[in-house]
């Protein structure tokens, strides 16, 4: 019972999320607000992690599988635009080697040139992480 | 073969899911991140679907019932960004910043790579949000004057070469820690990104996910500004 408690909970905060969607005018996806809503309802202690953390962990594991359809319906759209295919390719591979480049090093450097030594990040929860 | 799937209400998620079995198969076989899983899988029923002339319908009737938990699985995304939340506090303005910097960074190379190739303003309007996730990116896309279903594609493009190259960019790039691999995943391919961030590790996925958030509200907001470049 207690995976469908929690998927209760992870239900509610994407169906509050569609509900804001509807009603406010901003292009902000259902999945974005509902996100918002859980982090903020744990941040105030509305929710508890324990009562959300177990479905939603599985939920997060398994997310690649969700987008299988999305990325299949590619095949739709891209008949539409075979020209233009080459340099639409060309602009997404390049832009977002650019973003990630430039994201992680500002980042990178940023984090280094703080008040901390960058070891405070890894330090602790160093021993979570995976390595390859 | 179409006629005869068309009927099938399993058809779509049984083949979709073998298509993921057989990717991370072929994935841990070669050792590659290049090697997708998820790359593997859309690659390899577009193709069967393309061959034997089967609607992308006929194979979303099945999947579509996976696709239904995208939305609470990116809602999920709350937990890690809570369990971090101290780290999130203490870098505040490097995460912003960094963000901020790539999606300028986004703007001027696809602006500059459209004047390059001579694209017109509504292909440079629809490529413009592609590196925020998909819901956004549609919204942003028809706000200024693109082409939404283009848009789509653009996005789902960034996403998954985003997630194929993230371990070797940042490898490249010397970007080491944690907070700046997740948030370098997120910022430039949202949700599918946020996977391969998740994959790297707790906190990459943590800040990958926030920076999927923010930079997808960020190009909200400045993206009609960035439009009227072009």
């Amino acid at each position: 019972m207690q995976y469908i408690n929690q998927l209760l909970i992870i239900l509610g905060a994407s169906f509050l999320g569609e509900l804001l969607n509807l009603l406010l005018p901003f292009p902000v996806p259902a999945s974005v607000y509902g996100l918002l809503l859980l982090f903020a309802a744990l941040l105030t202690g509305v929710v508890k992690l324990e009562k959300v953390e177990k479905t939603g962990t599985f939920l997060i594991a398994t997310m690649s599988l969700y987008f299988i359809g999305p990325s299949v319906s590619l095949m739709t759209v891209i008949a539409g635009y075979v020209d233009s295919l080459p340099a639409v390719l060309c602009i997404c591979f390049a832009s977002t080697l650019a973003v990630m480049a430039v994201t992680g090093r500002v980042a990178e450097l940023l984090m280094k040139t703080g008040d901390r030594k960058p070891d405070d990040v890894t330090g602790k929860e160093g021993g979570e992480r995976k390595h390859e | 073969m179409n006629e005869m799937l068309a009927k099938s209400s399993y058809f779509g998620l049984f083949f979709g899911l073998l298509m993921f079995w057989a990717g991370t198969k072929i994935s841990a076989r070669l050792k590659n991140s290049l090697a997708n899983p998820l790359l593997i899988a859309a690659g390899a029923v577009i193709l069967f679907l393309v061959t034997f002339r089967v609607d992308y319908e006929t194979f979303n009737q099945g999947i579509a019932h996976l696709t239904y938990f995208l939305t609470p699985a990116t809602v999920a995304l709350a937990i890690p960004m809570y369990r971090q939340v101290s780290l999130l506090q203490r870098n505040m303005k490097a995460i912003l910043l960094s963000i901020l910097s790539g999606i300028a960074a986004n703007v001027l190379c696809i602006l500059g790579l459209c004047l390059l190739f001579g694209l017109d303003a509504e292909l440079y309007h629809s490529l413009l949000p592609k590196s925020v996730t998909t819901a956004i990116a549609i919204g942003v896309s028809s706000e200024i004057g693109g082409v939404p279903s283009l848009t789509v594609a653009a996005v789902v493009i960034t996403g998954l070469f985003g997630s194929s190259v993230a371990r070797i960019v940042c490898r490249v790039c010397r970007i080491k820690n944690p907070v700046a691999i997740g948030l370098a995943c997120g910022n430039s391919a949202h949700a599918i990104g946020t996977v391969a961030a998740l994959e790297i590790g707790e906190i990459e996925g943590a800040m990958s996910g926030l920076a999927m958030v923010v930079a997808g509200v960020l190009t909200a907001v400045l993206a009609p500004f960035a439009a009227g470049l072009l």
